[in-house]
């Protein structure tokens, strides 16, 4: 019987056909919890009775949201989380490795054919590997850790088929961006999307990633991309698996079927309040910007950095504005140092701080002031996202917001 | 006789009961986010009481020191839209707020709110509640009174229903041994 991947995965894992709609109690390959969320789902998985985690090895900690602790309440929150990692058995990589799901992926927590969970909405992201995740609140994981396992409503599947040639300076980001505008802000609410499609095969990880971080920003419950050569070249070294076949029928039951083609796509930029607002840069081109942050889950990797460098060139950043570059975790982090691109941006006037979330949540530093605007390769500009409600937010690529940062206004990567 | 649209919804609202007497209403519009509901820079903060001083903070201000308990959120489409932090349900919790009145929830607040206890109710014609109204709650009978106008709304999906009927996720979890992986 046809299927899509998402029915696929859970069928496999529970050794018996399943369908979008059904709701089953299925068994979990992995957890992630860091330190905004953990705690309270620390806290829940107490309040059930929980004694002992369903497995240590399966369970993934970190702290990226407030690192360096910026305030005694985050110092507070990181020491519980540590003792219950300690007293657990669960590796905790802290405040070394970066953005949590950047590190997930890195660290081989997710691969094809898994259904991975995580107390963050853009856990979906780790469908770039071709697995089946999701973001979970902290009662829900609180069970999840308990039992290793999470009831779901298996979900209908919308397939965007992307083909065509991207023109210069356009990439992933301008592809969701626009994928975004199009299907609305709730358009895939219960739903996952398969990106899949010329291009899509042709993305690598760090643009599959890209994509599928933005799923929730449609509402969808999981991003995914069938996993393929690229996929599985990807996890070697990162776990011990024998590739095998993993796609969607092409006469399976999907939700919707929708198709682009990205040859006359234009740079995109998310206008304020929200993220399906997308419109081309020429619309916005000269809005003066206050700062540009370029990192974040969406576009902290260093095929995002080495974009952005390009753009850059022999140019400086403008002195008039505060540009924030943030590599996403310690090994991009790393590439980017080794490839001299640190020290490039240093010299352009960037401020380049180590991996973490840094302002794309308004939570720790880099919050903007009433009347400011950023300009940020991140996935989110509701009001109040990145410091003050009286601010705005743009959202762009890393190439985009490089180019405004030599400026100081939007500006058309294309024309620097 | 034509049969009644029966939801029977039982302990997520133990204080105050499924029906919230002489309450009123904060409307708020379209896509809500739960950046809105409570902002970043308050998630150190885990505790109900102490986040719903910070509920709506930059969005509507008034909120946090005016809301009583039993006061009803009505928003718009895809209330609840962005994170997965479960301090949004919890800031309203802290206000005694119970039910939330959309229509249509994004999904990582809806399952949030029934496992903390707040009941998310779908109303299709919630844009027609205005700010301030009184609002009655019958459940069982499917629908909402605001300013004496009655409005159907929506079941809640089946399989949520032993979670609200446990009174939330903890309790539920409480009653389980283990989890029969795969069941249906
Ligand atoms: S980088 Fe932003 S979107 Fe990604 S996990 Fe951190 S706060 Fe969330």
């Amino acid at each position: 019987m046809s299927a899509t991947i998402v029915e696929k995965i859970f069928s496999r894992k529970c050794g018996k056909e399943i369908r979008a709609g059904e709701v089953v109690m299925a068994p979990l390959d992995g957890a992630m919890i860091h330190d905004i969320t953990g705690p309270l789902a620390i806290q829940k998985f107490y309040e059930m009775g929980g004694k002992k985690v369903f497995d240590p090895k399966r369970i993934i900690m970190l702290f990226d949201h407030q690192i360096p602790a910026d305030s005694i309440e985050a110092a507070n929150n990181h020491v519980y989380m540590r003792k219950f990692a300690f007293e657990q058995d669960i590796h905790n990589y802290d405040i070394n490795e970066g953005v949590c799901h950047q590190v997930t992926i890195e660290k081989g927590r997710a691969a094809p054919g898994e259904i991975v969970v995580g107390a963050d909405s853009h856990t979906c992201m780790y469908g770039a590997t071709g697995a089946f995740a999701t973001g979970i609140g902290s009662t829900d994981m609180g069970f999840a850790l308990k039992f290793g396992a999470l009831y779901f409503k298996v979900p209908e599947t919308i397939r965007a088929e992307v083909s065509g040639k991207f023109p210069r300076r356009v990439g992933a980001k301008d592809l969701i961006l626009a994928i975004a505008h199009d299907i609305g802000a709730d358009g895939a609410t219960y739903k996952a999307i398969e990106f899949t499609g010329k291009i899509v095969r042709k993305l690598d990880m760090a643009g599959r990633m890209t994509l599928c971080n933005m799923a929730i920003e449609m509402g969808g419950k999981a991003g995914i991309v069938a996993p393929d050569k690229i996929t599985w070249e990807y996890m070697k070294g990162r776990r011990k698996m024998k590739p095998f076949e993993l796609d969607s029928d092409p006469d399976a039951t999907f939700a919707e079927k929708r198709s682009y083609d990205v040859s006359d796509l234009e740079p995109q930029v998310a206008v304020p309040h929200n993220v399906d607002t997308g419109v081309p840069v020429s619309k916005v081109a000269g809005t003066h910007v206050d700062q540009v942050f370029i990192g974040s889950c969406t576009n902290g990797r260093f095929e995002d950095l080495k974009e952005a460098a390009e753009v850059l060139g022999k140019k400086k950043f403008s002195p008039k504005i505060r540009t924030i570059i943030i590599p996403a975790s310690r090994d991009e982090y790393l590439k980017t140092l080794k490839a001299g691109l640190i020290e490039k941006f240093v010299k352009a006037g960037a401020l380049v701080e180590a991996p973490c979330c840094g302002p794309c949540m308004g939570g720790a530093f880099g919050l903007i002031a009433p009347g400011e605007v950023s300009l940020s390769t991140s996935n989110r500009n509701f009001k109040g996202r990145q410091g003050s409600t009286d601010g705005k937010v743009y959202l762009c690529s890393p190439a985009t917001a490089a180019a405004s940062a030599i400026t100081g206004e939007i500006t058309d990567p294309r024309e620097v | 006789m034509a049969a009644k649209k029966s939801i029977p919804v039982r302990k997520i609202a133990p204080e105050s009961g499924p029906v919230a007497k002489n309450a009123r209403t904060w409307k708020f519009g379209d896509n809500i986010d739960t950046d809105a509901i409570i902002p970043g820079r308050f998630l150190t903060i885990n505790n109900p009481d102490e986040l719903a001083k910070h509920a709506f903070e930059g969005t509507r201000d008034e909120y946090a020191k005016k809301v009583k308990p039993g006061d009803v959120i009505v928003g718009g489409r895809n209330f609840g839209c962005g994170s997965s932090r479960e301090h949004a349900p919890l800031a309203l919790v802290g206000g005694g707020v119970k039910v939330v009145v959309a229509r249509s929830f994004a999904r990582i607040f809806f399952r949030n709110s029934i496992n903390v206890g707040v009941l998310p109710v779908v109303c299709p014609d919630a844009d027609k509640i205005a700010d301030g109204a009184a609002i009655r709650l019958d459940i069982k009978e499917g629908f909402i009174e605001a300013d004496n106008k009655k409005y159907a709304i929506e079941p809640v999906p089946e399989f949520m229903q032993g979670i609200i009927d446990a009174g939330g996720l903890v309790e539920y979890a409480k009653g389980l041994k283990e989890t029969p992986a795969c069941t249906r």
